[in-house]
Parts: C-alpha cells; sequence; structure tokens
C-alpha cells in the first residue's frame, strides 16, 4: 500500500519519470567521495552532504588540486554535493551551488549539464520562468546521457509557460525514447489539449492507456493518463468511453479508487445501474477513510434505488450512516488530538522510522486517532514537505542536542590531557635542553670533520690523520729534542740519528698509510652520518611527540566556546522552527480534517434522508402488494 | 434524490481539488517562507557539523598517529556480506554487521570508513575477518591479513572485499 502511495504523490504532483539517481564513478579514486556516497546512498544526506563539503573545501584549498584524488571526479564530485543538496530540500543551497559550477572555468559539456540541473531545480521549485531563462542558456555541446532528459525537462518546463507548441514539437521527437515511456506521451497529450487540439490530445492520452509495460512507474502513468481521459469524457457525458478508459485503471493502482467510482457513475448515467454496482462493490470493501470509498457508500444504494430494490438500497444506506458515524467520531477524535499535540508526537516516534511502512504502521496503531488520516493528508505536496522540513528539523534537534554532549567530553579529554601533561613537561623540556646542547656541539664538531675531509681532498694533510699513538709519539719525540737543546751541549750522534730515525718511522707510517687512513676516515663518517640521520628522525620525532602533547589540550577553548555558542543559538533557532512547522502541520490537518467532518456530515444528512425515502418506498411496495393480494 | 447524486458526482472534483482548497487558508507565502527558514538553518547546521568533524579529527585522530580503515565491495559483486571484523596488532578494533540499505549502497559503489584510530608510526598487522553468503546461498567465510606501515601523515587503508579474496590498499 506504501508503495502505491507514494507512486500516488510521484504521479500527482509531477509526470515525470523519476531522475537518473546518482552514481559511483567506474574507478574510484578518492575514498573520501565514496564515504560521501555510502551515505547518499543511503539517503543520510545530511552526513553525505557534510563529508562530500569537507572534502571539496579541503580539495579547493590545496595549493596543488591536481595532485590530490577527488582532482579525478571533482565535477562529478561538485554535481553530487548539489543532488544531495536538493535530495535534502536545500533548494537555494544547490542552485548556489551549481551557479558556482557554471560561472567556473569548466568545459561547455559540464556547463551545459549544470545548467540543465539549475533548470530542473527552478522548475521544481514551481518557478517557470526562472527554469526557462535557465533553460535557453545551454548553448553547444551537451553530455549525450543527458540530451533526452534535457528535451523532456525543456517541454516540461515550456508547458509550464503556456508554450505548447513548441512542446508538443520536442514531444513529439521523443516518443521513441525508451526510458520516456509513458511519460513522454501524456506529456505530449496534455500539451496538445492545452494548445487546443483536444482530439489529437486525448489519442495520445489513449495510447497510453494501452501501454504494456513491467515498470511501474510507466503503469502509473497509464492509470493517470486514463483516469485523466475517462473524467473528460466522463464530463462530456461521452458515458461508454469513460468506462473504458477507466476500466483499464489497475485495481491495485494508486489510482483504482477514483477510477473505480467514475466507472460506477458511467455505468448509472447510461441506466445501467447493475453494472455500476460492480466497481462500487468493490470499492466498497475498501478502506473507509478514502474519499471515493465514502462517495460509493452513498452511490451504492443509489443504484440500488434505481434498480427498485428499496429494502437493500435502505439497508445500505443505514450502513453507510453507521460507518460516517463512525468516521465522523474518528474525525472528531483525529482534530481533538492533533489540537492537544499528540499528532507531532506521534509524527517522531523514532521506532516508526525504522519501517519503510511507518505512515500506514501510524494508522494502525491503537490509541492514535491523532495519525488515521495520515495517509490521506500525506496526498497533499504542501503537507509532505512540510512534514519533511519538520523530521528535518527534529533530526537536527537530535543532532545539536548530541552535540552539545559530545563538547562536554572533549572538555573533559582535555582536561584530562592537561592534568596529565602539565606536571611532565617541565621535566621533560629541561631534560631536552641539555641533550639538546649536546646534540648541537657533537653536530658541529661533524661539521668541521667533514668540512677538513673536503678540503683534504684538495691539499692532503696525513698529519691530520696521525693516530692517537703517532701523536703522543710525535709529541714525545718533540719534548726530546726540545729538552736536548736545551742542555746546551751538542746532542751526540748515535742519539741524534735514533731520533731521526723515529721521526722518519713516523712520517712514514702516517705518509704511507696515508690513502688507507683517508679512506677509512670518509667510511666512519658515512657511519656517523647514518647515527646523525637517526638521531635527527628521534629528534623530529621527540619535537613532533613534544608538540603533540601541547596541542591535544591546548587552543581548544576558543573554538569549543565558539561551536558550543553556535549550537546554543541553532537550538534556538530549531525549537522556535519547529513549532511553527509544527503549528502549519496541525492547522493544514485540522483543515483538511475539517473539510473531510464538513463532507461527511453532508453525506450523513444526504443518507439519513436517502434511508427514509427507501423506507418509504419499500413500505409502500410492501403495502401496494398486499392490498394487490 | 439527483440533486444528492449530482452533489456527490461533484464530490470527484472536489477531491480532486482539495489540495488547492486548504492551501488557500495557510498561504503559499508563509509556507515558502518557513521552507526558506529551515534551509537556513540546515545551512547553519551544517556548517557547525563540519568544524565539529575538524575538531573531532584534530582533538581524537591528530594526523601524526591517525588510521582510517576503510571497506569497499569490489566492482560488480553481489554476494550478501553480512559482517567484517577487523583486528589491529591483534586487538579487536571494528565489527560491524550490514543492513540491507548499506549493502546496497556498498553495491552501488559506497565506501564505508569502518574505522578511525590512532596508531604510532611503524609497522602494525591488520586483519579482517567477513562473513556472508554466497547468491547459491552458500556460506562466505574469508580472511586477509596485511601489515600496516604507519608514517607520519594519517594513514588510509582500503580494504576492498569480494566473494573470494580480500584485498588491501595503501592511499
Amino acid at each position: 500500500m506504501y508503495r502505491l502511495f507514494i507512486l500516488l504523490i510521484l504521479l500527482i504532483f509531477t509526470a515525470s519519470p523519476v531522475p537518473a539517481g546518482m552514481s559511483a564513478p567506474k574507478t574510484l579514486k578518492d575514498l573520501h567521495f565514496g564515504e560521501a556516497l555510502y551515505y547518499a546512498f543511503q539517503g543520510d544526506w545530511f552526513d553525505a552532504i557534510t563529508r562530500l563539503d569537507t572534502e571539496l573545501a579541503q580539495h579547493h584549498g590545496l595549493d596543488e588540486p591536481e595532485r590530490d584524488t577527488l582532482y579525478y571526479h571533482i565535477n562529478h564530485a561538485e554535481f553530487a554535493v548539489g543532488d544531495f543538496e536538493l535530495a535534502y530540500r536545500m533548494h537555494q543551497r544547490a542552485g548556489r551551488a551549481i551557479t558556482a559550477v557554471i560561472e567556473g572555468n569548466v568545459e561547455e559539456p559540464v556547463r551545459n549539464e549544470a545548467i540543465f540541473r539549475l533548470a530542473r531545480i527552478y522548475f521544481q521549485k514551481d518557478q517557470p520562468a526562472n527554469a526557462l531563462y535557465a533553460i535557453e542558456r545551454i548553448s553547444g555541446t551537451v553530455p549525450p546521457n543527458i540530451l533526452d532528459d534535457l528535451a523532456f525537462l525543456r517541454a516540461q518546463i515550456l508547458m509550464a509557460n503556456g508554450r505548447y507548441a513548441e512542446a508538443v514539437r520536442i514531444l513529439k521527437d521523443l516518443q521513441d525514447v525508451k526510458s520516456l515511456e509513458g511519460f513522454s506521451t501524456y506529456n505530449l497529450g496534455i500539451a496538445l489539449i492545452k494548445d487546443g487540439k483536444e482530439l489529437e490530445g486525448r489519442q495520445y492520452l489513449d495510447r497510453v492507456g494501452r501501454i504494456n509495460s513491467n515498470d511501474a512507474l510507466t503503469m502509473a502513468i497509464k492509470d493517470k493518463s486514463n483516469l485523466v481521459l475517462g473524467s473528460k469524457l466522463l464530463e462530456e457525458k461521452n458515458f461508454e468511453g469513460a468506462k473504458e478508459a477507466l476500466d483499464r485503471v489497475r485495481l491495485d493502482g494508486p489510482f483504482s479508487n477514483r477510477a473505480l467510482l467514475g466507472s460506477g457513475w458511467a455505468d448509472a448515467f447510461q441506466g445501467r445501474f447493475e453494472r455500476a454496482m460492480v466497481p462500487w462493490s468493490i470499492l466498497a470493501m475498501r478502506e473507509v477513510t478514502d474519499a471515493s470509498v465514502q462517495e460509493a457508500m452513498l452511490a451504492a444504494p443509489y443504484a440500488y434505488n434505481k434498480l427498485n430494490v428499496y429494502s437493500k438500497a435502505a439497508v445500505m444506506y443505514g450502513s453507510a450512516l453507521e460507518n460516517f458515524e463512525t468516521e465522523l467520531d474518528k474525525l472528531d477524535e483525529s482534530i481533538k488530538s492533533i489540537r492537544e499535540g499528540y499528532f507531532l508526537r506521534a509524527l517522531v516516534r523514532e521506532e516508526l522510522k525504522q519501517d519503510a511502512n511507518w505512515v500506514v504502521k501510524l494508522r494502525k496503531l491503537p490509541q492514535t486517532p491523532e495519525t488515521y488520516y495520515l495517509l490521506e493528508l500525506m496526498a497533499s505536496h504542501d503537507f509532505q514537505e512540510s512534514l519533511k522540513n519538520y523530521l528535518d528539523l527534529e533530526q537536527l534537534r537530535k543532532k545539536l542536542e548530541s552535540w552539545e554532549g559530545d563538547l562536554d567530553a572533549y572538555e573533559d579529554i582535555i582536561e584530562q590531557r592537561r592534568a596529565y601533561y602539565q606536571p611532565l613537561l617541565p621535566v621533560i623540556d629541561r631534560e631536552f635542553r641539555r641533550l639538546d646542547s649536546q646534540m648541537r656541539l657533537r653536530l658541529e664538531q661533524r661539521d668541521r670533520i667533514e668540512k677538513r675531509l673536503k678540503n683534504m681532498l684538495v691539499v692532503p694533510r696525513p698529519d691530520y690523520l696521525a693516530t692517537s699513538h703517532e701523536r703522543i709519539f710525535g709529541g714525545q719525540i718533540g719534548l726530546l729534542e726540545k729538552e736536548l737543546a736545551n742542555r746546551g751541549t751538542a746532542i751526540p750522534g748515535g742519539t741524534e740519528t735514533r731520533i731521526n730515525r723515529l721521526k722518519g718511522v713516523l712520517h712514514w707510517n702516517i705518509y704511507t698509510d696515508y690513502d688507507r687512513r683517508f679512506t677509512e676516515a670518509h667510511e666512519h663518517l658515512r657511519d656517523l652520518n647514518h647515527e646523525v640521520d637517526q638521531l635527527k628522525r628521534q629528534y623530529t620525532a621527540f619535537v613532533r611527540t613534544r608538540q603533540a602533547a601541547t596541542q591535544s589540550y591546548e587552543g581548544y577553548d576558543d573554538m569549543i566556546s565558539r561551536q558550543r555558542f553556535r549550537i546554543r543559538e541553532a537550538r534556538e533557532t530549531v525549537k522556535e522552527l519547529m513549532a511553527r512547522q509544527g503549528h502549519m502541520l496541525e492547522t493544514m490537518a485540522v483543515n483538511e480534517l475539517a473539510k473531510r467532518h464538513e463532507r461527511l456530515a453532508e453525506f450523513q444528512i444526504k443518507a439519513r434522508f436517502a434511508m427514509a425515502e427507501s423506507y418509504d418506498r419499500a413500505t409502500r411496495i410492501q403495502n401496494q402488494e398486499r392490498d394487490d393480494q | 434524490m439527483f440533486c444528492c447524486v449530482r452533489g456527490i458526482f461533484l464530490g470527484i472534483s472536489v477531491l480532486v481539488l482539495s489540495v488547492a482548497a486548504y492551501a488557500q487558508e495557510i498561504s503559499k507565502e508563509q509556507i515558502k517562507g518557513l521552507d526558506e527558514q529551515v534551509q537556513e538553518i540546515k545551512t547553519d547546521v551544517l556548517g557547525i557539523a563540519a568544524e565539529l568533524n575538524q575538531l573531532e579529527e584534530k582533538l581524537l585522530y591528530p594526523s601524526n598517529t591517525q588510521v582510517a580503515l576503510f571497506v569497499s565491495l569490489v566492482n560488480g559483486e553481489t554476494f550478501r556480506l553480512d559482517s567484517v571484523e577487523i583486528r589491529l596488532d591483534g586487538k579487536p578494533v571494528a565489527h560491524h554487521i550490514y543492513t540491507f540499505k548499506e549493502l546496497e549502497a556498498m553495491q552501488n559503489g559506497g565506501v564505508q570508513r569502518i574505522y578511525t584510530g590512532n596508531i604510532q608510526t611503524g609497522g602494525h598487522d591488520l586483519e579482517v575477518s567477513i562473513t556472508g553468503k554466497s547468491e547459491g546461498g552458500g556460506d562466505i567465510r574469508e580472511t586477509g591479513r596485511f601489515s600496516v606501515n604507519k608514517n607520519v601523515g594519517p594513514k588510509i587503508v582500503e580494504i576492498s572485499l569480494a566473494a573470494q579474496s580480500i584485498t588491501f590498499k595503501d592511499r
């Protein structure tokens, strides 16, 4: 039932096929975009928009966006965010987002697709002049995948602007497009009728009325076409034609009740009351809150009256009266309950949202008269939109409430971190400063060594590479020479020779081993560089961790208090809007139910008089028969 | 009596026009005005959500320790994924049982962020186990292992699931 109801809603307010939904890129490069799609595919528009907005903002803030993975999907993502906003009924923002694409530096097909989407928003928001202005800006190359949809939208916009002849020309070209099957023909029929070509228009409506398809939406437009055609013919007293069209409406479709009622009348107006009883009897068994069913309750005994079965008619009027009384009581209860605020409370019951059939389930809940007529109320576009807004506001209210709790938790975390880090950090910083100065000293030494080794490549200095033993040994020889010189006497020849030999050995070793030592020194420097690199990594890791420690509890206060303020403000606004939107819903509901009440009360009066008249006639006939006997 | 019938007959058109009828009592302007205000508050709350996300990320998952695991289905996979369990360094960090809507979203190409957490730089063991049903109704149980190497920046790992295999990709 709910699915049929949705179809009905779709078809009452638009004769368009459902637009091709969003799709994921064939090869997904950006996981965050994929995440936004994950939420969007589940109809969770709020999270989808939040995630994609964040991702887009980060992308646009990059110095080199072409290196970002979203770059591969940027046009898709820009359109997707517009689609999400549209689905979340944020038409203004969606319009702005798409306008930004149009005004941006984009290729012609992308620009044209953006204009197409903008025009569709205007059309959906009942702004046909703006839609026409937008769609007329499309020129040049159009993406092939939107060609048919664009032509169809153009025709619909032209129709909305009263330019039927132009719409007819476009729609005639779309007759073979499979994805628009039924819809293009139906619209063509309506456009022709509005253009004054009544006969030709009806032929197209008749053609839609005979389509065979497995597609639920195509079948629904077929039903709608038959209902429109049947109602027109009925008004013109072409009862035979009307019946043929109305009988083509499926018995389980969203328009079946109205078609059954009309089909009965088509027979009744031709005096075929027995045949009229067939659709009316079917109708009388259906949900009593439906207006067509209520009418059938009066129409059926009327037919019996015409068939001179007055007693049966009187009994049926009696039954109708009982039903009307019950329904009037229910309407009274519903109105009272709505006025007492139960309606809004029922609408936001969380457990119901788990069930796609929740609108129907609400009706069946015991002790909830406030929602008994909800299904009927949902037939109105304004009511539906207001209800969606109310439910969205309720979702926002819950989010804001939960975020305030999150902020409390964040503050707790920050306080705990502060309590942990603050006593530790001064000691750590002191130790770090000591190690830091040591490290700097060693690094300077290393730099000096490197510089010296580089110079030695140009000017070899073997003495720089003498070992410590050699240095000590050389020093001792120098001291010995100095001591001997200080004695003021001639140095014994043997001693001088020995000193010179030792100096020679030392010199020999240092100079002949220089190349090996030089290579070894470079190897040591390389090893040192490795150690220094590791040291620097550790140093950087420490600095980062040290910074992270501070950042884990500092610098949040302003942000949190700003968020708290914004949340508080938003909660106030949501509360006020919910009250206003709720009041509007209640008013709409009460107004509609009051009208129903008024109408049923009229039916009740008529049924009462008709029942009395039927009883009179039945009694007269009985008396006459008795007299005749 | 016939006037009663005519009255009923007129009811058909009354029904058709009933939508327009009560719109007169609550004007289109009122509905539109309120709708625009609802759109505005949605924009404000979306803005708050974006800032809170940034705050949450900065506070709870700083980039030097952040790791995020994403789960996707391989293109064209139609097996029924029932659950995914994830262990990081031997500890269970995520366990998700899929609803029909979630599964459908993934089959359409959506990607689920199944876990966001913090790990230190260096190597970590990642183990992913899935359960599900094949198209033929047979049970599917798969486990895949992967080594995550965490550097200074945020670590992102994509886990692609198919009926026969689990593949990992560093991002």
